[in-house]
């Protein structure tokens, strides 16, 4: 008797749950009414989760004034549906794999991290399906094929930002770096790095390797340490960034530290007192005094209630240069989505966001030294630097 | 020169946490032959215990010794009350079967606390709140900070406190009696649960006091960060000899320095390769370990 019942129970959860299967494919195939459907993939757990959190709120504060703005082609809202993908290149593919064929979005936003969104472009590649990264900078993310964007600078670039500050105003000539041979952007970040300072007539020592969840780095600094370099450069990310930065300072290591736009994130805090004397590459200042970016920098903090970081500003670039090529497309058909953003030249909040050739943007990069203060840190602004 | 003892120093500190790790191994071999993989999980569970109490009192604010033992201590209670539970609900019931049984279930164990962690704590690393400012001592060229000081300090300490537990009281004689025959241990009226259960909440309790003293010199705690560590303190536990309270010191310090000694050459991406390998020359050529003495089985 009781079994029957079980028997009967799972028979109608079973259809319901068929039933509530279908209903995505029913409301997906009326895509020319109703709200437009924007897919962003991001690590919003796991090692890189700083990154995904703060890309998305960035979009997120987008859509919603975008929304409040009456939406776009006629009043239809965008909705933003968002995947987490653990930090895992593998699970970034199968997040953008799902947006696409099930959710059908018009086009996709992330990720972060190069190595992912590496993993993920040759889906959108494959679905025509636009993507624009908020801050994947290695130069290989856009030339996986014409649907893939980008809103931020580019590694030879920042590289070379870093190289030039260290040796004209840090007077740096014998340098190290630190790169995490795991990840795509610090591999990418190292080479720039070592060309131009090399250029500029400075010495590079052979940059020394780690592995992303590393935790003991000892050892290599103590390596380091024992080639007496003018400063060293860790082009990895935050979280293993701040753990070297402290144990190097352990070391009785005092020298600048610099790094790039990696560094940018919650747990670099970690490196507490020790991050005094370094100093990052980035894509824009909250200090700016420009009414954009005050303007971006006040209705974040209303809305999430802290600062919001340069991944957060380009979240919300990202959104924005898709919101403006969804207009002047007059269309959510990937194909013509797409030639517009190759067009885009809209004002954004880490600068104007003009696609070139290879569907990046030429934007300038900010140099800021850290500080720890309040338990927290602060970017400190130093100076800009614009491309050639 | 200093290079060279600074190296030396960085693989005693790295090496010291293998060392307490691996002590809990080699408790739980010594007594039940049981290799308990969930023991690097344990540890895990540790931080994480200590991460909830440091911020229950505040301690990123306002950091004191006195406060940071408070804070070890308690992870210490909650680990040992885990392990414990561990052995009583996964272990326990799977004694009288084949010890690969043991293996599998402790396998499983591990798996468990991993992925339950991402489920309880989420997979996103959290910040451990720094209980004791940190400061660098040096010796000529050489530098080590208080919190690697404590690690190798602490770490010797336990080990010669095991050795008093196990050789000179009567509970360490008793486990003794259970590690050379379970089933006359019992019949000679010792209570064998109660000796195994104690076994295990104490090597529980060091895993958490490494886990607590780990995260304050690496402030990085997350639900996996007991995988890698366990696996190496392991891989410690049988170079030195597993079952060898000393030989678990040994090798742990042994791995410690294999790894900076790797890391400071041009292959520093290979060492986690390198620990393993040794595993595997260890149980090809001397699988008692070096302070193991080797029994043969009587087949």
């Amino acid at each position: 008797m009781k079994f029957h019942r079980l028997f009967v129970l799972s028979m109608v959860m079973l259809a319901a749950t068929i039933a509530c299967e279908r209903r995505p494919g029913t409301t997906g195939s009326a895509t020319s009414t109703g709200d437009i459907l924007v897919g962003m993939y991001g690590s919003l757990t796991g090692d890189g989760a700083s990154f995904g959190q703060s890309s998305v709120e960035g979009a997120q504060l987008a859509v919603e004034e975008l929304n409040n703005a009456g939406g776009l082609l006629g009043g239809r809202k965008i909705r933003l549906l968002v995947e987490d993908d653990q930090s895992k290149p593998d699970e970034a593919s199968n997040a953008v794999t799902k947006l696409i064929t099930q959710d059908k979005v018009v086009a996709v936003l992330g990720e972060v991290a190069s190595r992912r969104s590496l993993a993920a472009g040759p889906v959108c590649q494959k679905y025509q399906t636009p993507m624009i990264s908020p801050a994947s900078t290695n130069e290989r993310v856009t030339a996986i094929g014409d649907y893939i964007f980008r809103v931020c600078f580019i590694d030879p670039f920042q590289g070379e930002v870093l190289a030039k500050f260290a040796y004209n105003d840090l007077k740096a000539r014998k340098v190290a770096v630190l790169k995490d041979v795991q990840q795509d952007y610090s591999v990418g970040l190292t080479d720039a790095i070592q060309k131009t300072f090399q250029a500029l007539g400075g010495e590079v020592l052979a940059p020394v390797s780690y592995s992303s969840g590393d935790a003991d780095f000892k050892a290599i600094l103590t390596q380091v340490r024992a080639q007496k370099p003018d400063a060293m450069f860790v082009t990895g990310y935050y979280p293993e960034a701040a753990i070297i930065v402290r144990q190097a300072r352990g070391l009785g290591m005092k020298i600048p530290v610099l790094g790039g736009d990696g560094w940018v994130g919650d747990a670099l805090k970690n490196g507490r007192e020790a991050l005094a004397n370094c100093f990052i590459s980035n894509h824009y200042s909250g200090d700016n005094p420009d009414p954009v970016v005050q303007n971006f920098v006040k209705t974040y903090r209303a809305k999430f209630n802290r600062e919001p970081d340069s991944i957060a500003a380009l979240g919300y670039d990202a959104a924005k240069v898709l919101a403006a090529a969804i207009t002047s497309s007059n269309s959510t058909e990937g194909p013509k989505v797409r030639d517009a953003l190759a067009k885009a030249d809209v004002p954004g909040v880490t600068g104007r966001l003009k696609m070139n050739a290879q569907r990046n943007v030429d934007k300038p990069a900010v140099i800021q030294e850290l500080k720890f203060a309040d338990g927290d840190v602060k970017y400190v602004y130093r100076t800009t630097i614009n491309p050639n | 020169v200093d290079t060279f003892f600074q190296q030396f120093i960085n693989g005693l500190s790295l090496g010291a946490i293998y060392a307490l790790i691996a002590l809990g191994y080699t408790m739980v071999y010594g007594v039940l032959r049981l290799i308990n993989f969930a023991h690097g999980d344990v540890y895990m569970l540790g931080a994480f215990a200590g991460y909830y109490i440091a911020n229950a009192l505040n301690m990123d604010a306002n950091p004191s010794i006195l406060g940071a033992i408070a804070v070890t201590m308690g992870a210490m209670a909650i680990c040992a009350i885990i392990g414990i539970l561990i052995e009583r609900l996964a272990y326990r019931p799977v004694r009288h079967h084949s010890r690969l049984t043991s293996l599998i279930t402790a396998i499983g164990v591990s798996l468990l606390l991993e992925y339950g962690g991402q489920v309880v704590f989420g997979a996103t690393p959290r910040f451990f709140p720094q209980m004791i400012r940190s400061q660098v001592y040096a010796v000529g060229g050489v530098q080590i900070t208080n919190q690697n000081l404590l690690i190798i300090v602490v770490s010797v300490i336990v080990m010669f406190g095991l050795q008093y537990i196990v050789h000179q009281t009567r509970i360490g004689k008793a486990m003794r009696a259970v590690s050379f025959n379970l089933p006359v241990a019992k019949l000679m009226g010792i209570n064998t649960d109660f000796i195994i259960a104690f076994t295990f909440a104490l090597g529980s309790a060091l895993a958490a006091a490494g886990g607590v003293m780990v995260a304050l010199a690496i402030p990085r705690i997350d639900p996996l960060m007991g995988l890698m560590t366990g696996l190496k303190a392991f891989v410690a536990a049988v170079l030195g000899g597993i079952g060898n309270i000393p030989g678990a010191m040994l090798g742990g310090m042994l791995i410690g320095l294999m790894e900076t000694w790797i890391g400071a050459t041009a292959y520093s991406t290979y060492r986690d390769a390198v620990a393993f390998a040794v595993l595997i020359l260890i149980l090809l050529f001397r699988p008692a370990g070096i302070l193991g003495t080797s029994v043969t089985e009587k087949v």
